[in-house]
């Protein structure tokens, strides 16, 4: 079983070991321009999680192809590259200067950043465009926000993405305790950490159902018995967000966790344990409450 | 970068500061300034703490319970376990001459450490009210200032300012003395470069506090 982090919640140059302790890396989202993130204040715990407002601060694509080949001697496991851009031919450029890139193992569209104002074009649009630009497996990466997230899993999938990243941060909002301003300087952000999984598994769990794309699931993973959780819902591999921060040891605490789980139920592999949530005691596949069109 | 799970030892009351000791198990003290990520039983994410003391097989935070995770921490007790991880950032350089300590509230904080390792130079201490004051015990030599007076009033020219406390102090403290080593905070999710939120402002570009930091040099 595949073990990721979430774009954003890791920086292999400063943290190789946390890195080299995953099976693949993905990076923090990268831009055309530089970016210099939003004001102070960015980060804000809630009760059951936090949220952040970083505003994908990024150096660019340029800087960030220069800094590849180092990356990839920092890190030594496959490079997932997170694109991000205001509109479907940004995002394809990205991806059409990574074409051919032998640093990069695959592409992560982040087609749902809650903490940038202008809203990229239809998902699918986008993921067309990308698939036109390159050969590398894309993997588009939604919001738990949308209400039907199995349609644009459908309509991602037509377009040509080989699988999905869920889920993206939800927006949120947190008021000073003292003052009732919101805590975070651009007012709202996006919510991560132990209250999102339960959104996290309905969104695996519908999207499991709708296609048959690989599916990287995250969202709120504190443990190993979260990310059996997943599993079950339809993941392939998981990745750990909001966890990295609080426990940058959690990739070998979360698979050595993991392995009491798969023992314990009696799985031979984890991969056993993929989908079966969807399935009943006598081994059929439950009706849904999930609608598809 | 190393985390590892501490025992508490003690907890003291100074004002209203609580100073928690733990073993210092796998981890290293660091040098004065550098901080550790504490676990705050029940929350989401750590806290950043600068070492305030590290007697042998030992680390003390100096903690203001001021919302839920210092609280959290401020009600630790004897034998509980919490993850720490550290020590991070950059700490204040050693190598000064003429050292003087200035600290302000609970950015008194590195101040013991560094004036251990110093060997105990002078100090001037500003705090809120008598009561806080209580914790300027913990650094030998010390002027102690409360308000109306502040820590400004009270450097005298000439010295190696090394300071740690709230931003306005900071600030008045950088226009005396442009030399001066000062640490600085931030809020922060992880304290080692993953979560991008301690950024502050250096030189016109968004910096990563915990990487470049806390203690920066003033001009």
């Amino acid at each position: 079983m595949q073990l990721l982090n979430a774009s954003g919640c890791l920086d292999a140059l400063t943290a190789p070991d946390v890195a080299r302790a995953l099976d693949a890396f993905v990076t923090k989202t990268i831009t055309p321009l530089p970016r210099d993130g939003n004001a102070p204040v960015r980060v804000a715990e809630t009760e059951h999680g936090m949220l952040n407002a970083i505003g994908l601060a990024n150096p660019g694509r340029e800087v960030f192809l220069q800094t590849l080949p180092r990356l990839q001697e920092v890190v030594r496991v496959p490079i997932w590259v997170s694109v991000g851009g205001f509109s479907a031919e940004e995002y394809a450029e990205t991806c059409n200067l990574l074409d051919g890139r032998d640093e990069v193992a695959s592409i992560e569209l982040n087609l749902s950043c809650p903490n940038v104002d202008d809203a990229p074009e239809a998902a699918a649009e986008i993921v067309a465009a990308c698939r036109a630009a390159t050969d590398l497996p894309l993997f588009a990466k939604l919001s738990p926000a949308a209400w039907d997230v199995a349609e644009t899993a459908l309509a991602v999938e037509a377009a040509g993405a080989d699988g999905l990243s869920l889920v993206n941060t939800i927006r949120g909002l947190a008021l000073d305790e003292r003052t009732l301003r919101p805590t975070l300087d651009r007012g709202a952000g996006g919510y991560s950490g132990p209250a999102l999984k339960p959104m996290a598994l309905a969104v695996v769990y519908a999207c499991a159902r709708a296609t048959s794309l690989p599916i990287v699931g995250m969202g709120g993973v504190q443990s190993g018995r979260d990310a059996l959780e997943l599993i079950a819902a339809g993941a392939s591999a998981v990745a750990l967000g909001t966890v990295l921060f609080a426990d940058p040891d959690a990739p070998a605490r979360v698979r050595a966790e993991l392995d009491v789980e798969r023992s314990a139920r009696g799985f031979e592999s984890v991969h056993d344990a993929r989908g079966i949530a969807h399935w009943t005691d006598a081994g059929q596949r439950t009706d849904t409450h999930v609608h598809v069109r | 970068m190393k985390r590892d799970q501490l025992r508490v030892l003690r907890t003291e009351q100074l004002g209203p500061y609580s100073l928690v000791s733990v073993e210092r198990g796998a981890l290293d003290a660091g040098t004065p300034g550098q901080f550790f990520m504490l676990e705050a039983p029940g929350r989401v994410l750590p806290r950043p703490m600068s070492v305030c003391l590290a007697p042998p097989g030992e680390l003390a935070f100096l903690i203001d319970p001021i919302g839920p995770g210092t609280r959290a921490l401020c009600a630790l007790a004897p034998g509980d376990t919490i993850g720490v991880l550290g020590p991070l950032g950059n700490g204040f350089r050693l190598d000064v001459e003429r050292p003087l300590l200035v600290g302000g509230g609970v950015g008194i904080a590195p101040l013991p450490f560094l004036s251990e390792q110093l060997g105990g130079p002078p100090a001037v201490l500003g705090f809120r009210s008598e009561w806080h004051a209580e914790a300027a015990a913990l650094v030998p030599n010390a002027e102690v200032v409360i308000e109306p007076t502040y820590v400004t009033d009270a450097i005298p020219y000439g010295h190696d300012v090394l300071a740690c406390g709230p931003e306005p102090m900071l600030e008045a403290v950088r226009a005396l003395a442009p030399d001066a080593q000062l640490a600085w905070e931030a809020p922060m999710a992880c304290g080692y470069g993953a979560c991008y939120g301690c950024a502050v402002e250096i030189g016109g570009e968004w910096k990563r506090l915990c990487i470049v930091g806390p203690v920066l040099a003033a001009a």
